[in-house]
């Protein structure tokens, strides 16, 4: 695609329109801004707004992870991964079901839960990453050549198909033990109460973060991923083996959506088939917000939309947490609309 | 050699007139026998078919003609269900209004004739449909449907919380939450036979569901042998060269967008009444991805192949799977099978992409478009049906 044309430079900009070009970065950080300031003057404290930024944290964690993925393989193939979603449902209910069968229960001791959490873990991502591996060699492979609406819909179609598989396997949403005793106050700053679970998801994501980040930056790899994300006929006439670069992006993908999978389940307690759907949507806009096909964009993105989320959950009058879902979507609108760039810039090929 | 294909154009157009006659004449006597013939479960599931062809053929508007991919059809629905169900229940319990209304309604809420909520709900889908569409018209290809798909998402959720004022703006309360609006007022004209229809005798649900179909049939065979009709199809295949020509693309879009979206509302509000509730937990993605798939099976852009699409679906959808219901447990698995219905549906929706994209019966020129750049073997083709670079 990239072949036949060099991308063109962009258009002299008038000077007036450079407001009009951040306009959303303005509307967004004034409406930051201002309820931060109603944080601030209702309680007289600082403490509603310091815990939803900690919140928005810990939440925008496992946002960001799987945002990762969406962004991942909208860079390489474009195409929105509809599936992502429930690969990271999956991935809890896996951990869910060793936790069980492997007898990690809340009164193991530290040694055997620190070693039983990593096992899992790394079992959760593994078969995260097969899965996603399996769904882009079932679903999407043949459709390459195919106009992009086929492989959008058939993206749709594996994501039902895996929900239904969630559903059969846990028809009602189902609790996870708490390994970690998730609600324990850590630290007590300035009444933000820093509890085990936040910490548990920073301390999960940030060495996955960073790892993906060398290894896209930095390994043969990492190399052949963003020479077939920029061409992908040039890449192949240069030796690389286009196909297996696709799948090891969805092997990558999946990865993270499995710990995301995890993290989520120690941290909520809560796992339910349909969990996927809406946080993949919101993952999605996170990837959006940052501009989709960039990395940092994406965890950025996702640390925003968690403390979006927070806010609105804390703020709205009532029903927070249903409004919450529905201001995110709202995002989504806006940023696809006004700014499908993403907020850092980045010209995209839809853009 | 233009007599002979005059001759053939002929009889091609005789052969449709005879498939239409036979249609409507087959459901004409389904409609009169059938309620006694068959069973009533059958029976019901055939109007409701009748309504879920009419939405197959709206969003065949949107994503099969003008080949926008709308994945949020289903706020449509939600529209129109909730515009029959606050004009003509005891919903809105302060307001006393009657209009052309049966006496049997109660005195509170608003009471509107149920005919012409009909038309007032397919308007205000309409107009819905071009604000909704507005935003999206410069976008294209996937993400013009996440956006649809979000505000499918959006549209639901705010009916279901606006239970005390929308938005958290006065006290008003449009949506009775979770639990729904019910009842629903019933058809009524003051003619025998529609002036006192209940739930028991179906027949003139059928009737006057069929009806609405052959507006709709009409209503999609004109417009896609009319101007506007073949500018979709321009847009749908080439932007650019369609703007070139003269195509006002916003124009176009827009009325696409209104027009697929009166269907939804039409086809909902009649919905509404039927099902006698309005209730949010039917306005789910998955039934945005149901009508989608009901376009995709048949052939996307055919309205015969949508309509066989949407009949087969939508019956296996409200009667097949009843009766497949058993077939776990016989071979020794504990589940019910219509509680996996969408993931059949996604696995349907797979297949075809992968099989057969252009559907069953495809109209021929999307089939083309479809299984263009299959022979250039690269990784993306150059000419991405949905994307045109600018």
């Amino acid at each position: 695609m990239e072949a036949a044309s060099i991308t063109p430079s962009p258009p002299a900009k008038s000077p007036g329109s450079v407001i009009w070009d951040n306009i959303l970065w303005v509307i967004f950080g004034a409406t930051l801004v201002i309820l931060a300031i109603v944080d601030l003057t209702d309680d007289g404290n600082i403490s509603l707004l310091a815990n939803n930024i900690k919140d928005g944290i810990s939440v925008g964690t496992i946002w960001a992870l799987i945002a990762l993925g969406y962004t991942l393989v909208y860079g390489i193939i474009e195409l929105i991964n509809f599936a992502h979603g429930e690969v990271f449902m999956i991935g809890s209910f896996v951990a869910v079901s060793l936790f069980v069968s492997l007898g990690i229960v809340e009164g193991t001791g530290l040694f055997g839960l620190v070693l039983g959490i990593l096992l899992v873990l790394l079992i959760a991502m593994v078969a995260c990453a097969v899965l996603n591996a399996m769904i882009e060699r079932v679903a999407y492979r043949q459709l390459r050549g195919a106009p992009k609406l086929a492989p959008l819909i058939t993206a749709i179609g594996m994501s039902f198909i895996l929900q239904n598989v969630g559903l059969l396997w846990r028809p009602t949403p189902d609790s996870a033990p708490d390994l970690l005793g998730s609600q324990i106050e850590l630290v007590n700053l300035f009444g933000v109460e820093i509890v085990r679970s936040d910490v548990f998801a920073v301390a999960v994501t940030a060495p996955l973060l960073f790892a993906l980040l060398w290894f896209v930056g930095h390994t043969r790899y990492g190399k052949a991923m963003r020479a077939t994300a920029q061409d992908p006929d040039a890449a192949r006439l240069m030796g690389i083996d286009v196909d297996k670069t696709i799948a090891l992006t969805f092997i990558l993908g999946g990865l993270l959506a499995g710990a995301a999978g995890l993290i989520y389940a120690l941290y909520n307690l809560t796992v339910s088939f349909n969990q996927g759907f809406t946080a993949g949507l919101i993952a999605f806009t996170s990837a959006v917000m940052g501009g989709i096909g960039n990395l940092k964009g994406a965890v950025i993105g996702g640390l925003l939309i968690g403390f979006v989320q927070q806010t609105v959950e804390s703020r709205a009058p009532q029903d927070g947490s249903a409004w919450a879902p529905v201001a995110v979507f709202a995002i989504l609108i806006l940023v696809m609309v006004f700014r499908p760039q993403g907020l850092f810039g980045e010209e995209t090929r839809e853009g | 050699m233009s007599a002979v294909r005059n001759a053939f154009g002929k009889l091609a157009d005789l052969d449709f007139r005879i498939l239409i006659a036979v249609f409507v004449a087959v459901m004409v006597i389904f409609g009169i026998i059938g309620e006694n013939t068959t069973n009533s479960d059958f029976y019901a599931a055939v109007i409701t078919t009748i309504a879920y062809v009419m939405m197959g053929l709206g969003l065949n508007i949107v994503v099969g003609f003008a080949g926008l991919l709308d994945l949020g059809y289903v706020a449509f629905f939600a529209i129109g269900a909730f515009v029959m169900g606050w004009l003509g229940s005891a919903h809105f319990g302060d307001a006393n209004f009657k209009f052309l209304a049966s006496d049997l309604t109660p005195d509170a809420g608003i009471h509107i004739n149920f005919f012409l909520i009909l038309v007032i709900a397919a308007a205000f889908t309409a107009l819905w449909g071009a604000v909704l569409g507005f935003p999206t018209l410069r976008l294209r290809g996937d993400y013009l449907a996440i956006v649809t798909l979000a505000f499918g998402e959006i549209v639901p959720r705010v009916f279901e919380l606006s239970t005390s004022g929308f938005f958290g703006i006065g006290n008003t309360d449009f949506s009775n939450g979770r639990q729904g609006i019910t009842p629903v007022d019933k058809p009524y004209l003051p003619i025998p036979g529609l002036d006192n229809i209940t739930r028991i005798d179906l027949k003139p649900f059928f009737f006057i569901a069929f009806a609405m179909l052959l507006v709709t049939l009409f209503l999609n065979f004109r417009l896609r042998d009319s101007r506007l009709g073949r500018a979709w199809i321009a847009v749908r295949e080439d932007e650019v060269a369609a703007a070139a020509m003269g195509v006002n693309l916003v124009r176009v879009k827009l009325w696409a967008y209104a027009i697929g979206a009166a269907l939804g509302g039409f086809a909902g509000a009649f919905l509404a009444t039927f099902n006698n509730t309005v209730n949010v937990d039917q306005f789910e993605f998955g039934f945005s991805v149901f009508v989608l798939c009901m376009v995709v099976i048949g052939g996307m852009g055919n309205i015969g192949g949508v309509v066989l699409g949407a009949i087969a679906l939508a019956m296996f959808d409200r009667y097949g799977l009843k009766q497949l219901d058993t077939l776990p447990s016989k071979v020794g698995l504990d589940f019910d099978f219509s509680s996996v219905k969408f993931g059949l549906f996604g696995f349907f929706l797979l297949a075809m992409m992968i099989l057969r994209p252009e559907g069953f019966i495809p109209n021929r020129r999307r089939k083309l478009e479809l299984h263009e750049g299959e022979h250039e073997g690269g990784v993306a083709s150059d000419e991405d049906l949905y994307s045109v670079r600018g």
